[in-house]
C-alpha cells in the first residue's frame, strides 16, 4: 500500500474530488429523503411496495427490475420531476462512486504507466456509465 | 508500522484499529458493492429497453435474489451512515477526539434499522 501525499486546498484534482465526496454524499442523501417524500405525495403509500418504493427512489425507471410493480408509471409517474432527480442522482452517485474506485486502485498501485492506465479504465467506464444512465432516463 | 511502506495481509491484520478501522475497510468493501451493483442496473436497464434481452433478465434475476439484497442494503445503510459521520468529523475536526466512540453511535444507529428490515425482508420472502 503506498502512502498517500498529503492533500493541500486549491484547485487540484485531489481536493475538488475530496469535496466532491463528500458534497455528493450529503446530496445523495438528501435526493433520497426528497424522492421518498415525493413519491408518498404522489400516491406511493397505496400503489408501491417497500422494495417498489426504495427501486423507485434511487432510480425512478420501471425497466430495471422486473418483479417491481409500478402501477400506470407512465400515466402518473413519467414526468420532468423525475427525470430531474433520476439524472442528479445519477450524475452524483456515478461520478462520486467511480472517484471512490479511483482512489482505492491508487491505494494500491505507485504512480507511473500502470497508474495511468487504470485512471484511463475508471474514466472510460464513468463516462460509459453516465452517457447510458442518461440515455436509459430519455429514451424511457 | 504505519511508517512501513510494504505491510503484508497477516501483518495487517494484527493491526489493532478496532472500530475505526473496520468502518474504514467496510466502507471501500460496500462502496465496491454498490458499483457492482448500480452497473448491472444500469446495464440491464439499458438492455431490456434497447432490446428486450436475455440477459438483462439474468441480471434481474441476480441483483433481485434475496441474498444480493441483503447485502446490498447492508453496503447502502453502511456507506451512507458511516459517510455522515466522516462527513461530520470532517466539519468538527476537535470530535476525531471521540472517532472511536462515533463509530460505536454508528453501529447503535445501522443495526436497528437493519435489523428491522432484514426481519421484513425474511419474513416476506418465507410468506411468499
Amino acid at each position: 500500500m503506498q502512502m498517500r501525499k498529503v492533500v493541500k486546498p486549491g484547485w487540484n484534482l485531489e481536493y475538488v474530488m475530496w469535496m466532491f465526496t463528500r458534497l455528493s454524499g450529503l446530496a445523495i442523501t438528501l435526493l433520497a429523503v426528497i424522492s421518498v417524500a415525493a413519491a408518498f405525495m404522489m400516491g406511493a403509500r397505496t400503489q408501491m411496495d417497500m422494495g417498489t418504493l426504495m427501486r423507485w427512489t434511487f432510480f425512478p425507471n420501471s425497466n430495471h427490475v422486473l418483479d417491481s410493480e409500478v402501477p400506470d408509471v407512465t400515466v402518473n409517474w413519467a414526468n420532468g420531476f423525475w427525470q430531474i432527480m433520476q439524472v442528479l442522482v445519477i450524475f452524483f452517485g456515478v461520478t462520486h462512486g467511480f472517484n471512490g474506485l479511483r482512489v482505492v486502485i491508487e491505494d494500491y498501485t505507485k504512480p507511473g504507466l500502470w497508474q495511468l492506465f487504470w485512471r484511463a479504465v475508471v474514466f472510460l467506464l464513468w463516462m460509459f456509465m453516465t452517457l447510458v444512465a442518461v440515455y436509459v432516463v430519455f429514451t424511457y | 508500522m504505519a511508517l512501513k511502506k510494504k505491510v503484508g495481509l497477516i501483518e495487517g491484520l494484527r493491526y489493532k484499529g478496532a472500530g475505526p478501522m473496520l468502518a474504514w475497510i467496510l466502507h471501500r468493501l460496500s462502496g465496491l458493492g454498490m458499483i457492482v451493483f448500480v452497473s448491472l442496473h444500469v446495464l440491464s436497464s439499458f438492455l431490456t429497453q434497447q432490446w428486450g434481452s436475455d440477459l438483462a433478465i439474468t441480471m434481474n434475476i441476480i441483483y433481485e435474489s434475496l441474498y444480493f439484497q441483503l447485502f446490498i442494503y447492508f453496503c447502502v445503510i453502511f456507506h451512507a451512515v458511516n459517510g455522515l459521520r466522516i462527513i461530520a468529523l470532517d466539519i468538527w475536526p476537535k470530535f476525531l477526539r471521540y472517532q472511536r466512540e462515533s463509530t460505536w453511535l454508528e453501529w447503535f444507529i445501522i443495526i436497528p434499522i437493519y435489523g428491522l428490515t432484514v426481519f421484513i425482508m425474511i419474513r416476506r420472502s418465507l410468506i411468499g
